[in-house]
């Protein structure tokens, strides 16, 4: 099976960047998986990612378009890519710090405008590349570089915010969760407008080590016991959805 | 690929236009078909006239949420093929200066029109300045080189617009139009001619997009969409875009070539008007509006019999040192009036040998030609 996907990938590279345990492998898969099952020619896709680790993912991994910019300003690059040539197909993959910190007003602006990108936002809720600093996705409690007793500040949920500016499909899986992702993949990329998907996925290096989980296997047995679907969370009460992810379509693009 | 000859996209003839209104056209007329942008006085007319313009041309204009998504998303658009400006002020100037150098980086062509006021700071967003040409040349971290053009009438405003879009694409680089505020707001005749001279970037399919074999070669440049699985990276980079963040020798012959590229061209580049040099005692050396106040000094006081001339520089970056340096070597002074604390004296000196006399206004005001022809007494 790995095989067939090995024409979505630049001639020459032997292997990902990303460190043992860590989720972008998974996530680099499932998005060309999706791809592949819509049958969408790599010609016309442009992938565009910002700095760290998820920005990786496509650039120079993807055999198509690839424009790593800077730091935060994928989604900026993307709207002029994607508004000056609406028949490029335009995927923004980056990951949580790139996108919804330094690079948070361009997030919700392009929702709020509805500018037609697919973005994909790699969730590892630290900043991975620069050391493991806190990041405003982090967990309450967080043990990071800079939160050595713990992160103080709630973090962003991703989803609502997204929702909030108006983007009309947003779902939220884990790398634990292929099929459902590889689901949500194709849904964004065949829903005209902004989609977002927040895609959990695992630093074991920078975050699992200092929080107490001794292997990267650890990391994504908890992830898989921590992420319920959004049916199941109807159902339980406040002091039971402490410490869950609520997974799942927020707003499903009318599919 | 050269120059080659087409329409005007406005109606020959003459108008009356002010200097923001001119830039406008001037981009639509060199093929700026990709405007983003973020209201600041005293640029915003240039915004506006886009807007509505670019529905005769099919152009795609955004109001972005500030200029770094400006300046970013009109990089995107000229990578997916098109020509493409935005116009700022200094605090949106600064917010740029990232971009600026991943433009550089990547050798991507593009025009920022900056209609400068006076700064630091807020400073005073209606007033005029010319305090952001250092800010053009260094302003961006790491070693890089750009061209920057200095409008002194709204004609040139037009003309130098379509000029800075040709050299953009001739060379792969950021091209910076440094009006002021004077110039933006200045309402005078043009004359738009039929025809106009423009520059496509070159396009060679399979070439690779970041290098030659040369050490000052402008590589040809491919578009999003046309199938070459384009490699845009602003780390260090090899020929084909391929990130090499830990090589010492594609670090140096990358950063020397987008450097060099420019620098070894500036014979070609740098343009400068000469008014009297030969037999002048006292040279003003200026530009911008300042260089209209300088024009009207000199000519009063040659009335007067005194030997006074002009050299005025219309592209500041690169700079105009082996004219510098010549007039150096004949006057007995040279006169540099600024709306600045004295940005471009220092280049002056750096390349002269004769006394070089400072001006300097950061009033808000603009320098004005009983100013210049009081301190040029002083120092005949």
């Amino acid at each position: 099976m790995a095989r067939d996907l090995e024409e979505y990938l630049r001639p020459g590279l032997n292997s990902t960047p990303f460190c043992p345990g860590c989720g972008h492998g998974i996530l680099m898969n499932l998005i060309l998986r999706a791809i592949d099952e819509l049958k969408i020619s790599m010609d016309e896709m442009l992938f565009v990612s910002g700095i760290g680790c998820a920005a990786w993912i496509p650039s120079p991994n993807f055999n198509a378009d690839t424009l790593h910019t800077l730091h935060g300003r994928a989604i900026a690059f993307a709207t002029g890519a994607k508004m000056f040539n609406p028949k490029l197909n335009v995927m923004v993959i980056s990951g949580d710090g790139d996108l919804t910190s330094i690079g948070g007003n361009h997030l919700i602006h392009a929702a709020r405008r509805n500018t037609d990108l697919t973005v994909i936002c790699a969730n590892n809720m630290i900043y991975g590349m620069t050391g493991g600093q806190v990041a405003s996705t982090s967990p309450l409690g967080a043990i990071s570089s800079t939160t050595m007793d713990g992160n103080i500040y709630r973090p962003f949920d991703l989803c609502k915010l997204v929702l909030g500016a108006g983007a009309p499909y947003v779902a939220r899986y884990s790398v634990t969760q292929p099929l459902s992702l590889v689901g949500a993949i194709k849904k964004s990329l065949t829903t005209h407008g902004f989609t977002f998907i927040e895609v959990l996925s695992p630093c074991h290096t920078q975050f699992g080590r200092r929080n107490r989980y001794d292997s990267p296997a650890d990391m994504l047995k908890a992830l898989m016991e921590s992420c319920i679907s959004k049916e199941e969370a109807e159902y339980l009460t406040k002091e039971e959805l402490k410490n869950k992810i609520i997974t799942g379509e927020f707003n499903d693009g009318g599919h | 690929m050269s120059f080659r000859v087409i329409n005007s996209t406005f109606p020959a003839g003459h108008y009356y236009f002010s200097g923001n209104e001119a830039a406008a056209e001037g981009a639509i007329a060199a093929g700026c078909r990709y405007y983003a942008g973020y209201p600041i006085t005293p640029s915003s007319e240039i915004m506006e006239r886009i807007s509505i313009r670019f529905k005769d041309v099919n152009g795609v204009f955004m109001q972005m949420e500030d200029e770094i998504a400006s300046i970013c998303s009109v990089i995107g658009a000229v990578w997916a093929g098109a020509k493409a400006m935005t116009a700022t002020s200094g605090p949106g100037f600064s917010l740029m200066q990232e971009g600026i150098g991943y433009a550089a980086l990547t050798e991507t062509p593009l025009v920022i029109v900056n209609i400068q006021r006076a700064g630091p700071g807020t400073g005073q967003a209606t007033r005029v300045a010319s305090g952001d040409l250092m800010q053009a040349k260094w302003g961006s971290h790491g070693d890089y080189y750009i061209i920057a053009f200095s409008p002194w009438s709204v004609q040139e405003m037009y003309d130098q617009t379509v000029d800075a879009f040709n050299l953009a694409e001739q060379y792969r680089v950021p091209v910076f139009l440094m009006g002021d505020e004077a110039i933006g707001h200045l309402r005078e005749r043009i004359e738009v001619k039929a025809t106009l001279k423009v520059f496509n970037r070159t396009k060679k399919k399979g070439a690779p997009p970041f290098g030659t074999n040369q050490d000052n070669g402008i590589p040809p440049m491919p578009a999003f969409g046309e199938g070459e699985k384009i490699l845009v990276t602003g780390s260090t980079h090899n020929e084909i875009g391929i990130r090499k963040t830990d090589d010492p020798e594609t670090h140096s012959r990358l950063v020397n070539r987008i450097n060099k590229k420019v620098l070894n061209n500036q014979d070609k580049i740098i343009q400068t008007e000469s008014f009297y040099l030969e037999d002048a005692e006292v040279i003003i050396v200026s530009y911008g509006f300042t260089a209209r106040s300088s024009l009207f000094a000199m000519d009063q006081l040659r009335k007067e019999g005194k030997r006074v001339g002009l050299l005025r520089l219309k592209t500041i970056w690169p700079f105009a040192d082996k004219i510098i340096h010549e007039i150096g070597g004949v006057a007995r002074k040279i006169f540099v009036p600024e709306m600045n604390r004295g940005q471009i004296i220092g280049e002056v000196m750096k390349y002269s040998a004769c006394e070089v006399v400072p001006y300097s206004q950061t009033d808000g005001e603009i320098i004005h030609p009983h100013q210049i022809m009081k301190e040029l007494r002083s120092i005949l």
